[in-house]
């Protein structure tokens, strides 16, 4: 049998697959500790109801179901970078595609999650499939996370095979479990022209299958808010504003986790500034996007002055959810986007910075569209005031955490990187229109 | 013979409403302005659709002087969990002054709620009751947030349990005393005395006989002491909806406080 030859790339990429060092098991420390305190809120709330949450009859929806739509937005991050960028031959996009689409399959999981906690009947759950309405929004959500969370694992699956056949050949022979799963899942890959071909087809299709599905996703996730008959909601602006928010702050995400995995795994051969810059530009970008739908939204409802949106907008502008608001517009929006055009973003950490800025806004925008309009009143009902409970604090902290913490677990088993994707010198070839390329030494180790 | 439409008074007992009903059938039919005959004792909801209900409330504003004893009723009827008003009387202020203005589930034709429901469990019966199956609510809380007035509620803590224990059978149709945690809930139209002919809660425990409820089929509503024509007052005093502007249809009519 001929030597396993590791290259550079595969040595820097594998090594946290197998020392990742002190550093991560001090971060998953951490994080394990702030999912086990949010679980042990999540159980009061089992215990004694919703009750231990701050909401109430008329603000009955509050941090849960805002975290929710924040998490389906961020979701987002492996649509637009990976499938977008992929179908435009953008190249540059090859070291950063394995992470956003980790980001889009975790982020799915912990937003889906957040509904759970939020329902008032958990255990009836399986009602929604037993007994769903199709005229009820929920169930065109229902119906189009759990697309978007089966493409997305399949998206995220497929450009794994290659790497995954990689490390089955050249783990170590002790690690065993290793080698047993890399095996099962690399599925008999040998980078085959015809496997090769293959693999380029079926994600050339997945890229333009997915972007759809993410668009539905977060359209249908505003319409839960826009088939309301209420003030702030019952917008036809609610879709492409939710939607291009969520990439927005997916793109600030990948950037933050990004930055982290750089430094974790001291990746800072493999993801240059040129990638901070790209990535910071297109977040330039959606922010202009953003504040040109912001005021769209807003001016709209102020101008012709009717009763209801005014009493809406002065809870934002001047009332109880001004300072909020104030901070959404301006250390969410306007300071990131100054920070990346003053800097061009070519300085790395001004732009995690804004990303960081604009993630904190992000959440902020989703708490101040699902909470200000409920504490808008429609009849003279009593509205009690919402601010939420520790329970609901705790949770939130939890979904932050468990979502980096299954990243680093999916940091320890599977490379962060794309391997074979960076180790391929020339753009892709388009499978039907030219021959079939040989595989480089890199990716078929003999 | 007289109108139909007049005031009359009727000295029945609230208990038998419903058999009541019939014989204002009857009355009416005699006096050749209604096109079907009720003869026999009626029973709810079956048969053609001539003899389906439309339950149908009507408030005098007028008559309403705020004392809330409806809510009164209504929280012993149902013993409804505290911090809940299933009608809630609200108070608002005019250029002519504050007046009263009790507030039910209007009971919509076209209820928001039922509409983004995802499950089925809160419905519009054929009799025009919107009523909730809290053995099949997830306590997703979405129809709170699509009612446009306010009326649902939900069980955010255990809530206290009856007196006297009790037994009913799993249908949304019974009253219950004994509430559930998680789900939401809300005014039923007193469903469960309806189908025996018996007026609401509320209808019975208002003392300036301000509230009426009927059947628009029948085109009577009745606060139990008189009977009001249901077509004749609509099309000759200024009632008014809630907010009907939205669409929503409420089967709630207002008699407003200055006509």
């Amino acid at each position: 049998m001929a030597k396993i030859v590791v290259t550079h790339l595969e040595k820097s990429v594998m090594l946290p697959l197998v020392r990742p060092g002190r550093w991560y098991w001090a971060l998953v420390g951490v994080l394990s500790a702030i999912v086990a305190w949010a679980a042990y809120a999540y159980t009061v709330q089992l215990q004694q109801g919703l009750v231990v949450t701050s909401m109430r009859d008329r603000i009955s929806w509050g941090l849960y179901v805002s975290t929710f739509v924040f998490f389906i937005g961020i979701s987002h991050a492996g649509t637009l970078v990976s499938a977008i960028l992929r179908v435009t031959d953008a190249n540059w996009r090859k070291p950063i595609t394995r992470l956003a689409e980790a980001i889009t399959v975790f982020a799915l999981i912990v937003g889906a999650s957040m509904v759970i906690i939020d329902l008032g009947r958990p255990d009836r759950l399986l009602y929604i499939a037993q007994f769903g309405r199709i005229e009820s929004p929920i169930l065109w959500d229902f119906t189009s996370i759990t697309f978007y969370l089966t493409g997305s694992l399949l998206y995220l699956y497929l450009p794994l095979i290659p790497d995954l056949a990689t490390l089955r050949d050249k783990m170590p022979v002790k690690a065993r479990f290793r080698r047993w799963l890399y095996t099962r899942l690399a599925a008999r890959w040998e980078g085959l022209p015809e496997q090769r071909r293959r693999l380029e087809r079926a994600l050339g299709a997945m890229a333009i299958l997915i972007i759809p599905v993410a668009v539905s996703v977060h359209t249908v996730v505003s319409w839960i808010f826009g088939m309301t008959l209420r003030v702030g909601w019952h917008s036809t602006i609610l879709g492409p504003y939710f939607v291009v928010g969520a990439i927005f702050s997916g793109v600030a995400t990948l950037i933050i986790v990004m930055a982290g995995v750089r430094k974790l795994f001291h990746l800072e051969g493999i993801i240059k500034p040129i990638h901070f810059r790209n990535l910071g530009l297109m977040l330039l970008a959606l922010d202009i996007v953003l504040l040109y739908f912001t005021l769209s939204e807003y001016l709209t409802a102020i101008y012709p002055g009717e009763t209801q949106d005014v009493a809406w907008l002065t809870l934002l502008g001047s009332g109880q959810f001004a300072a909020m608001f104030w901070w959404m517009i301006i250390g969410g929006l306007i300071v990131p986007a100054v920070f990346v055009a003053v800097t061009r973003a070519k300085s790395v950490p001004a732009v995690v910075i804004a990303a960081i800025l604009v993630n904190i806004g992000m959440w902020i925008e989703r708490y101040l569209i699902v909470v200000p309009t409920m504490a808008t009143p429609q009849t003279p009902s009593v509205i009690a005031p919402y601010w939420p409970s520790w329970v609901e604090w705790s949770v939130l902290a939890g979904a932050v955490a468990g979502f980096g913490l299954l990243l680093l677990a999916f940091c320890r088993f599977f490379p962060v990187i794309s391997m074979w994707e960076v180790a391929e010198k020339a753009p892709t070839p388009l499978p039907e229109a030219t021959p079939l390329p040989e595989p480089t030494p890199a990716e078929v180790a003999d | 013979m007289a109108e139909p439409s007049e005031r009359e008074a009727f000295e029945v007992s609230r208990r038998e409403f419903l058999r009541w009903t019939g014989l204002a059938g009857v009355a009416i039919a005699a006096a050749g302005s209604a096109p079907f005959l009720l003869a026999e004792a009626p029973e709810p909801a079956s048969g053609s659709p001539d003899r389906r209900r439309r339950w149908t409330m009507l408030i005098d504003l007028r008559r309403c002087d705020g004392c809330k004893r409806c809510e009164v009723a209504c929280r012993k009827e149902h013993n409804v969990p505290e911090g809940q008003n299933w009608l809630k009387v609200f108070t608002l202020t005019a250029a002519s002054g504050t007046f009263f203005l009790p507030r039910p589930c209007m009971h919509c034709e076209n209820p928001p709620c039922v509409k983004v429901c995802p499950v089925n469990a809160t419905f519009r019966t054929e009799e025009g009751l919107v009523l909730i199956d809290e053995a099949r609510c997830i306590g997703c809380r979405y129809c709170m947030a699509a009612c446009p007035y306010d009326v649902r509620v939900f069980n955010w803590a255990k809530p206290n349990p009856p007196e006297s224990p009790e037994e009913h059978p799993p249908d949304p149709i019974f009253g219950h005393r004994d509430h559930r945690q998680g789900v939401v809930e809300k005014c039923m139209f007193c469903a469960h005395r309806l189908k025996d002919g018996r007026l609401p809660a509320c209808v019975e425990g208002c003392p300036m006989l301000a509230i009426y409820f009927g059947d628009a089929n029948e085109d009577f509503v009745s606060n139990g002491y008189e009977r009001l024509r249901l077509s004749t007052v609509l099309s000759s005093q200024q009632t008014f909806r809630y907010k009907e502007d939205l669409g929503t249809e409420p089967r709630v009519y207002y008699l407003p406080v200055r006509r």
